[in-house]
């Protein structure tokens, strides 16, 4: 005789429950983690707390959400793609060359007033970053290849693109770090107030209620609904699938590019190696911990952030930096495995007799 | 070109191919099984830093293997519940799988981060073989592990093409509703071949740690993870195919460094993202769909299976 656990399938999800499962979840791994801290000889409260106390004090909050804003517009780029089930995960080679360009126009092109070339470098980043996405977007809407290689592979050809600038051409002459000069301080997006963050933040969160309202409100929003949950039936309605996702994955790549923009123009002023930093990656964590939800997507941006600043500072009393990582991969798991309980629901054990 | 020359770069190549091999023909099963695992370079580092971890502290390379296999098998068995059980999406829990690994093994690795293990997975030159010219040194003066590899390959390929096994395996990838029509549990064969193929690129991470670098850094795998979907997808899914794929990706990385010093003009970094760029351009010529000619890609990849909605 053996007794075994029964589940069966929920068939309605109550609110509190969709909201309650995802944060039991980030509870669960952040309990998972300290099992980890804990083997390795650190106190996982106090780790948690100083990480914690970190991010609420001066200058950790408006370092928190200067970290997070590169993520932010990386997870709306994963988000928008993901409306029209496109797998854009190619968003660290689209902010690449987003941010080359748009640093490479504020560097070396024309003097011009700041309003414009502001507007211009706004503008070229989106493009750059439309433009690394178009590459992988044509053959995906022309003859079906799976974006999700293609977006991934071009990753490493704009990365080494930059590691190629940054280390030799546009290099800061006399430094030792691979970066470029600094731009001009008037081409300098100004801070909010004396808060000490970038004024790229309103940008941001402009873009995620825009894209918000684009699809909820609008009739091409609606279209990309129609086209995610049944792309034949979109096809036989008169919509243009092709045409769709060509302009959804470079939609999606510009906005990937704006974090090129919202480094050069607003938080670091010029381009560093390896500038993206996975950024592309954690953007589609971000975008499926929101659950596809522009509005969401902030917070969720400003966690990762909070997470990144935090685990610098702890590293000060000897846990090593590489604990924020560790956190967000563990709360990816958890929360993708959490979503068990909200399909299921627990029937009792049951005894099963054997012949 | 000088013959010492030429088996350095040959031995080199094999070497480096032996390391992301293990990931690409490990990746070729899971995914002709239809379960797409991206978080590969997550899965090496975590094979890479366990294996190293117990070498240091266990100073038993055997026992290391050991522990490499049963985290790979872990991770893998976590894989396949949250893609085939969950039906989660999988580029989602590839990246979830590869923040978790690069974190937790950069975490664990900390401890043993520049700590000499002096003890490595040494070359064992074959008897006879290892004397012909040229070809002996570089591919019979090797480690244990690339040995394993030789015979994987030619295993792998009667396994896919010449076995029943095999067979069922590519249904599997194909159309997995037909398997389960015949009788065939599509969620336990998913869950073993991406166990199995989490596994390998486990080891495929030792390789690395054990035996080609012999020490432990922060994210060392330095995107052969990526390096082996790509393969998979270069060698339209045949590991054989891989193989030859493997050999040229790491020529191409050794001798970008001679050819350079030939073209002092053309950056290092033209030759380090040709792989990518190939990958690119064979991915559009394989499975690209030019006017009704059929994609090697198998059909169900990335497609959970749900029997309720057969």
């Amino acid at each position: 005789m053996s007794r075994y656990l029964r589940f069966r399938k929920r068939t309605s999800v109550s609110a509190l429950r969709r909201v309650m499962t995802p944060v039991i979840s980030v509870l669960a791994a952040l309990a998972f983690c300290a099992l980890f801290l804990a083997l390795m000889g650190h106190e996982p409260i106090a780790v948690y707390g100083k990480m914690i106390s970190t991010v609420g004090s001066t200058g950790g909050l408006s370092r928190s959400i200067e970290a997070g804003i590169p993520l932010m517009l990386t997870g709306l780029a994963v988000t928008f793609g993901y409306r029209m089930n496109l797998n854009n995960i190619g968003a660290d080679g689209q902010y690449a060359l987003g941010a080359l360009l748009c640093a490479g126009f504020a560097l070396f092109g024309p003097v011009m007033p700041p309003v414009f070339k502001i507007l211009c470098m706004f503008v070229i980043a989106m493009l750059g970053g439309a433009l690394a996405a178009l590459i992988a977007a044509f053959p995906k809407a022309q003859w079906g290849v799976n974006e999700t290689i293609l977006t991934m592979m071009l990753n490493y050809v704009f990365l080494y693109a930059m590691d190629y600038l940054v280390y030799g051409p546009w290099k800061e002459p006399g430094q030792m770090v691979a970066q470029t000069k600094a731009i001009k301080e008037k081409y300098w997006l100004p801070d909010l107030g004396s808060t000490g963050v970038s004024s790229v933040l309103v940008i941001v969160l402009l873009i995620a209620v825009l894209m918000y309202l684009f699809h909820t409100k609008t009739k091409w929003g609606y279209k990309m609904e129609v086209i995610r949950q049944n792309p034949r039936a979109a096809q036989y309605a008169g919509m243009s699938v092709r045409t769709a996702t060509l302009l959804t994955l470079c939609m999606s790549g510009a906005i990937a590019g704006l974090a090129g923009f919202a480094q050069v123009a607003g938080i670091l002023h010029r381009v560093q190696a390896n500038l993206p930093d996975g950024a592309g990656y954690t953007g589609i964590v971000i975008a499926f911990l929101a659950g596809l939800n522009p509005l969401v997507v902030p917070l969720v941006g400003f966690f990762f952030g909070a997470l990144q600043i935090s685990s610098v500072a702890v590293q000060l009393t000897g846990v090593p930096s590489q604990v924020s990582t560790m956190i967000q991969g563990s709360i990816m798991l958890f929360v993708v495995a959490g979503e068990f309980f909200n399909r299921y629901e627990f029937a009792g054990v049951k005894s099963k007799e054997r012949a | 070109m000088s013959t010492a020359l030429l088996i350095s770069i040959i031995s080199t190549a094999v070497v480096y191919a032996a390391t992301v091999l293990y990931a690409a023909v490990g990746e070729i099963f899971s995914q002709r099984a239809g379960v797409m695992n991206l978080g590969l370079e997550g899965i090496m580092l975590m094979g890479a830093v366990s294996g190293y971890m117990v070498a240091v502290y266990q100073q038993n390379l055997f026992l290391a293997m050991c522990v490499v296999i049963l985290v790979g098998a872990a991770l893998g068995l976590v894989f396949s519940f949250l893609t085939v059980t969950m039906q989660a999406d999988q580029t989602v829990c590839g990246m979830a799988m590869l923040t978790f690994g690069t974190g937790l093994s950069g975490f664990l690795g900390k401890s043993v981060a520049g700590v000499n293990a002096d003890l490595a997975f040494e070359p064992i030159p074959i008897p006879v073989l290892s004397r012909i010219p040229v070809l002996g040194p570089s591919l019979f003066s090797q480690n244990i592990l690339v040995y394993l590899i030789y015979l994987i390959i030619p295993l792998s390929m009667i396994y896919i093409y010449k076995t029943r096994a095999g067979m069922i395996l590519r249904a599997l990838g194909e159309n997995p509703a037909a398997l389960d029509s015949a009788g065939y549990n599509v969620y336990a064969l998913r869950y073993a071949y991406v166990i199995f193929g989490s596994i390998m690129t486990a080891v495929g991470g030792a390789v690395v740690s054990l035996a080609y670098t012999n020490f432990w850094s922060d994210g060392m795998t330095s995107g052969k993870g990526w390096i082996a979907v790509a393969l998979v997808v270069f060698s339209a899914w045949n590991p054989l195919t891989a193989t030859f794929g493997a050999m040229l990706f790491g020529a191409i990385s050794i001798i970008g460094i001679d050819v350079q010093t030939l073209f002092p003009s053309v950056p290092s970094q033209v030759f380090a993202a040709l792989p990518y760029i190939a990958t690119i351009i064979v991915l559009i010529f394989t499975t690209g769909n030019f006017g009704g000619r059929r994609s090697s890609a198998p059909a169900a990849l990335t497609i959970p299976y749900d029997r309720e909605k057969r």
